[in-house]
């Protein structure tokens, strides 16, 4: 099994790569095109501001690779968000691969949100084993819209699509790294797909 | 619908935790990756570790113990403690740190927050603000307390969320170390202030302590130590608790 985290400078891969260690694996950071094309799962991960994550996945030629990738593909916050068609954060125009908008958690509530929050009608081998309800962390102030291809939603403020699935494409907007048993497990459905 | 976080804090020096951890059936309860390990298992929404170490060779084996913490722990954490430049920041992060929290150094030069917030995401930067009420007006001490200041609270708290805190955590000095709960008027007031999470932090003694800062004090989090290290109060008896009184808690 060979698990690769892409690497173009944006987020905090390292708890990711634990987090697969705890479960046997070792994940490997790079951005090399041969590495990427021929690894069996693909982890897409990001945190920070978009328009700057996207600037730097242009300078490192993933934002042409990532779409023409074949084998399962899981992005990870930031990273599902880049995978939408379009993030109000920064006026960004995102990969295209969900066919969604990303939008701005409005101030009736906190933003971000930050903490532990439940998903629910969720609909994809991604969440084999996982109940409805479970807890999930997760940090952002900007959330995918709920529409078709969600596969787990999410309530703050409003329903939103928590979870995405598109052919051989997941993203994931909480941090299944950080989220305990529950998330380990959807990581372990994940090398399992 | 979000949860509440329960948020134990352990103070680290050299890499060990002090003031003593009174955990049964521990086998190191001075090593803080052990403890870690324990209090997510025992339902800790979050841990924060705090770095009193006062000696360069402290705050590197913090490093270490961040990177073990890191590759070990399945929950998020938060580190602070003595951090007070963007490279100090990088290191923790990339040793795995979820967040980090500043206090002093902000003070001192407030623009930090904004060149943190930029280069990181405000999701990783928590400002923490140790205050006391004086005749009435909350004033911000720096140094772990020990150094008045005549900044306002409420200006700082409005401050610290326009120069892109992702969060911030009060801990009121006047009822730090009371075991007489939590500053609810005051975490109340913040909380309608400011539009970014409210960690309330000083106080904790009993389990109606935490329902009240949640439905009084309108926190999104509360932190404690000893209550929580001494086994006083069980994290699931507390969330059992909660539950009982209309919080929303993860179990």
């Amino acid at each position: 099994m060979k698990i690769i985290i892409l690497n173009y400078g944006a987020g905090n891969i390292k708890s990711i790569q634990f987090a697969f260690q705890r479960l046997g694996y070792n994940a490997v950071l790079t951005n090399n095109p041969d590495d990427i094309l021929t690894a069996d799962k693909v982890i897409f991960p990001g945190v920070g501001e978009a328009s700057s994550a996207m600037t730097k996945l242009k300078q490192s030629g993933l934002d042409i690779l990532i779409p023409q990738l074949k084998q399962p593909v899981l992005g990870i916050c930031l990273g599902m968000q880049l995978m939408c068609n379009y993030s109000e954060e920064g006026d960004t125009k995102g990969l295209g691969i969900f066919n969604v908008k990303v939008k701005r958690f409005s101030n009736i509530v906190k933003v971000p949100q930050m903490g532990w929050n439940t998903i629910h009608n969720l609909r994809s081998d991604l969440f084999k084993g996982i109940n409805e309800g479970d807890y999930m962390y997760l940090v952002h102030s900007y959330y995918a819209e709920n529409c078709t291809e969600a596969i787990a939603i999410t309530n703050y403020e409003l329903e939103y699509a928590s979870a995405l699935e598109n052919d051989n494409f997941f993203g994931v907007q909480f941090h299944p790294e950080k989220s305990g048993k529950v998330g380990e497990r959807l990581l372990k459905n994940f090398i399992e797909l | 619908m979000l949860t509440k976080r329960i948020i134990p804090c352990l103070d680290i020096k050299n890499g060990r935790t002090v003031k003593g951890v009174n955990f049964v059936d521990l086998r190191d309860a001075g090593d803080p990756v052990v403890l870690a390990k324990q209090y997510a298992d025992l339902g800790a929404d979050e841990l924060v570790f705090l770095d009193i170490s006062a000696t360069l060779e402290g705050r590197k084996t913090m490093h270490d113990m961040v990177l073990r913490v890191a590759e070990q722990v399945n929950i998020p954490f938060t580190v602070g403690g003595g951090i007070s430049s963007i490279e100090d920041v990088d290191d923790l992060l990339h040793c795995g740190a979820d967040k980090v929290s500043i206090n002093s150094s902000a003070v001192k030069r407030p623009e930090l927050i904004n060149e943190l917030s930029s280069k990181f995401g405000s999701q990783c930067v928590v400002v923490a603000i140790d205050a006391k009420q004086v005749d009435g007006e909350w004033f911000v001490h720096l140094a772990g307390g020990t150094i008045p200041t005549d900044i306002k609270l409420f200006d700082w708290a409005k401050e610290v969320e326009e120069r892109g805190a992702g969060e911030i955590l009060f801990t009121s000095m006047n009822h730090d170390g009371t075991k007489n709960g939590f500053a609810n008027e005051a975490l109340a007031t913040l909380s309608s202030l400011v539009n970014i999470p409210i960690i309330a932090s000083g106080g904790a003694g009993t389990m109606q302590h935490f329902a009240d800062t949640f439905n009084l004090g309108k926190a999104d989090a509360a932190l404690a130590a000893s209550v929580f290290h001494f086994g006083e109060i069980p994290i699931l008896e507390l969330k059992e608790e909660l539950k009982r009184q209309g919080v929303n808690v993860r179990f």
